[in-house]
């Protein structure tokens, strides 16, 4: 049975990790939905967040091949209760002054602000769970999109890790 | 002291014990060369034909040895030149550091002549890569390259080290061999539990490959086989551990393994993979692979646990101290009717027909073991020959069959053979290649001629790419596309050229008289023994299926 999973990648901060970590999934097929990579409060390591699809076994194959890079410092699955999956989505829509109010409308109702506005557009931004962004994104689609972005997801754990 | 990156380069190896290297000078390397004329005393540096036979070289010496074998080339296509020797000891798990000079730090990225980023090209080949853009850095890179490559499952290390960085000067430090961290053993309820697995078993049966070879497991293997008399089989890369006199030896499964060997594994109630990760060669159709078989897995590898086949317990660590800890909870056990059951299916192997007139390859390659002996190391390339050479070359130790695995590169052979023999001057080093093969890689006789390597080549020449026309045979109906070169080599002559001798012979009577004069003369020599094209490995299992549809003429 296919599923996501949502795997954080604590590696050394060097360059060329990237690319290690993008060469094994590209060796191996694994199918990679997103990508982040950012610092951490620990200068000399980064964290990858990485949505994967796949069956069970496909995922604890990702897992323990990516353990294996000399360069990983540690890798575990989120559990979707006890984690924090937050994403930022920009959105540029087709707005004359005739359209801008329900676009407000919606923008509100989502918690998403209005970040630039011109004469025929606009562009919402909105973090969140990605599932939120999903269904704002169902909405807003009615209206016509001229371009968007999405950073791919970026996520904690809740609580201390004993 | 303070030192050029270059003279680190040179202390570091021989820090490491690595006193012996296979490489090809260039540009970009001058420094480090230039360095290795002073430490000629110190170490031996082997120069062959062409960088994917240094890469072979660096690979046999390993092989052979257990030790880190060391490669050297310059940047751009001196790199390039390793991939497929760098790729070939990653998938046999060979410990390898290969070291590649680069153009000046300021010329990277600019297209400059003979630069390539070998980093980026060898990154899905090798265990780890550096590139060391600082020379203060380079000793411990070095040194962190022979830790990677001998630590858990070994595997090969590139070390990418531009100009400037061999010719800037820094303070060295030297520092005795890395210590290689072992592996923790498993929980010992864990242990217990497959020592009872294996105690209850009706029908158990091992099936072991090189990782018993790299942790140097073979004693104590042999010990868990015959206290609980259980039948064991192994891959191509497990040949030798286990002589084949042994009766307990059940010989090689999978593709071209004998029919008792994979029904054993068929009928058994408990497979006990040991250092080994079946592969498509063995675990030809993983869903029915001993599909009424508990499976226990043996490695130093978690990620080898049920990637292509599912494991209902794992043991993970050095397979030998594994089974130490586990022999003295093994029940002595007679499994006497499991036994007889094997020996029965034994009279149904196939046997290939002798002949006295022509050639046939089982009767070379038995020769061969029979008159090197055992001490003698073979090695080959690709092929058909391969394939003859693991099922009769009748070997009794471990590193004593040096065969590209998992990659199954033509070309491997006389390069391994080469470092084979620089390792091991006092042993006979019999290379055994195809016609084929032997195209991609038979100028490395000049090193054999060079440093005088009494090494023998026996070519079995069928005249075709013998393996490949064999799946043209049985799955394209005869249509032999591209597979009858045609070619004109008179191979005797070639040698001469290269200053070596030559022979051709179609008998065996000829082919037993070359070969022992081979071994009196103790030169470097070719002998080309001419086989009929539809000679076939058998038997043979096709590609994802199981011992009922075995081929077996
Ligand atoms: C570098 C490389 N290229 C192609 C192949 C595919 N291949 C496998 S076996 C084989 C034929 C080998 O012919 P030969 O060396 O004459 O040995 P034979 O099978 O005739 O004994 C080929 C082309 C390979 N294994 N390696």
């Amino acid at each position: 049975m296919t599923k996501k999973e949502v795997l954080s990648v604590l590696v050394d901060n060097h360059s060329g990790v990237l690319a290690r970590v993008a060469s094994l999934f590209g060796r191996r097929g694994y199918n990679i939905d997103s990508l982040t990579v950012s610092a951490t409060n620990d200068p000399d390591i980064s964290r990858i967040t990485i949505v994967v699809s796949g069956d069970e076994a496909v995922i604890n194959q990702i897992i323990s091949q990516t353990r294996k890079l000399e360069e990983t410092r540690d890798i575990f699955a989120l559990n979707d209760c006890r984690s924090l999956l937050r994403e930022l989505l920009l959105v540029k829509l087709s707005a004359n002054e005739s359209k801008r109010s329900a676009i407000r409308e919606v923008a509100d109702i989502y918690g998403a602000t209005i970040v630039d506005l011109s004469v025929d557009s606009m562009i919402v931004e909105l973090t969140g769970a990605p599932s939120k962004i999903d269904a704002f994104l169902g909405v807003i689609g009615e209206y016509d999109i001229i371009e968007m972005c999405r950073t791919g997801i970026t996520a904690l754990e809740r609580g201390i890790k004993k | 002291m303070l030192l050029t990156g270059a003279e680190i380069i040179a202390e570091v190896l021989i820090e490491q014990g690595a006193t012996t290297i296979f490489g090809y000078p260039g540009g970009a390397v001058l420094n480090i060369y230039d360095a290795l004329y002073e430490y000629r005393d110190k170490i031996r540096h082997i120069m062959t034909a062409h960088e994917e036979g240094a890469s072979h070289a660096a690979d046999g010496y390993a092989r052979s040895t257990g030790k880190t074998g060391v490669v050297l080339a310059t940047s751009g296509p001196g790199a390039t030149n390793l991939v497929t020797g760098i790729a070939t000891a990653y998938m046999d798990s060979v410990p390898l550091v290969a070291l590649t000079g680069n153009v000046g730090t300021s010329l990277i990225g600019r297209d400059s002549f003979q630069e390539v980023y070998i980093a980026g090209i060898t990154m899905p080949i090798t265990k780890h890569n550096f590139v060391v853009r600082d020379v203060t850095q380079l000793a411990d890179v070095l040194r962190d390259a022979f830790r990677i490559a001998q630590t858990g499952r070994c595997g090969p290390v590139l070390v990418d080290i531009p100009k400037d960085v061999t010719a800037a000067k820094t303070e060295f430090e030297p520092l005795g061999p890395v210590v290689i961290p072992q592996p923790a053993l498993p929980a010992a309820d864990d242990i217990r539990r497959a020592a009872n697995d294996i105690n209850q078993a009706a029908r158990p049966i091992i099936y072991f490959g090189g990782g018993v070879v790299s942790s140097g497991a073979e004693v104590v293997l042999a010990d868990l086989i015959h206290t609980a008399n259980i039948p064991a089989c192994h891959t191509i890369m497990g040949t030798g551990v286990i002589g084949d006199s042994d009766p307990l030896n059940l010989g090689m499964v999978g593709m071209h393994g004998c029919f008792t060997t994979n029904k054993a594994i068929d009928e058994s109630d408990l497979v006990i993979a040991i250092g080994t990760r079946f592969s498509d060669r063995v675990a030809l159709n993983t869903t029915a692979f001993a599909k009424h078989a508990k499976i226990i897995h043996i490695d130093i590898d978690p990620s080898e646990i049920s990637k292509n086949v599912i494991a209902h317990a794992s043991l993970i660590g050095d397979v030998g101290a594994i089974l130490a800890a586990m022999l003295p909870m093994i029940a002595p056990a007679e499994h006497t009717e499991w036994r007889e059951r094997i020996t029965k299916w034994q009279t149904e192997d196939y046997v290939p027909e002798d002949s006295s007139e022509v050639l046939r390859p089982h009767q070379i390659v038995s020769t061969i073991a029979r008159l090197a002996g055992e001490d003698a190391i073979i090695a080959t390339d690709v092929g058909q020959h391969q394939m003859w050479a693991a099922q009769y070359c009748e070997r009794t130790q471990p590193r004593s069959f040096l065969t590209s695995g998992g990659l199954g590169t033509m070309g491997f052979g006389y390069g391994a053979a080469i470092g084979a023999k620089i390792a091991n001057p006092d042993r006979r080093v019999v290379h055994i290649t195809g016609d084929g093969s032997f195209h991609m890689n038979l100028n490395e006789a000049c090193t054999v001629v060079s440093y005088d390597l009494p090494i023998i080549t026996v070519i079995v020449n069928n005249t075709v790419l013998g393996m490949v026309r064999q799946w043209q045979t049985v799955f394209y109906g005869g249509r032999y596309s591209s597979t009858s070169p045609e070619r004109k080599t008179d191979f005797a002559k070639v040698a001469e050229g290269f200053g070596l001798s030559g022979v051709c012979v179609r008998t065996p009577a000829e082919f037993e008289k070359a070969f022992t004069q081979a071994l009196a003369d103790n030169k470097p020599i070719w002998i080309e023994c001419l086989i009929d094209k539809d000679e076939k490995v058998l038997p043979m299992i096709p590609a994802g299926g199981t011992v009922r549809d075995m081929i077996t003429k």
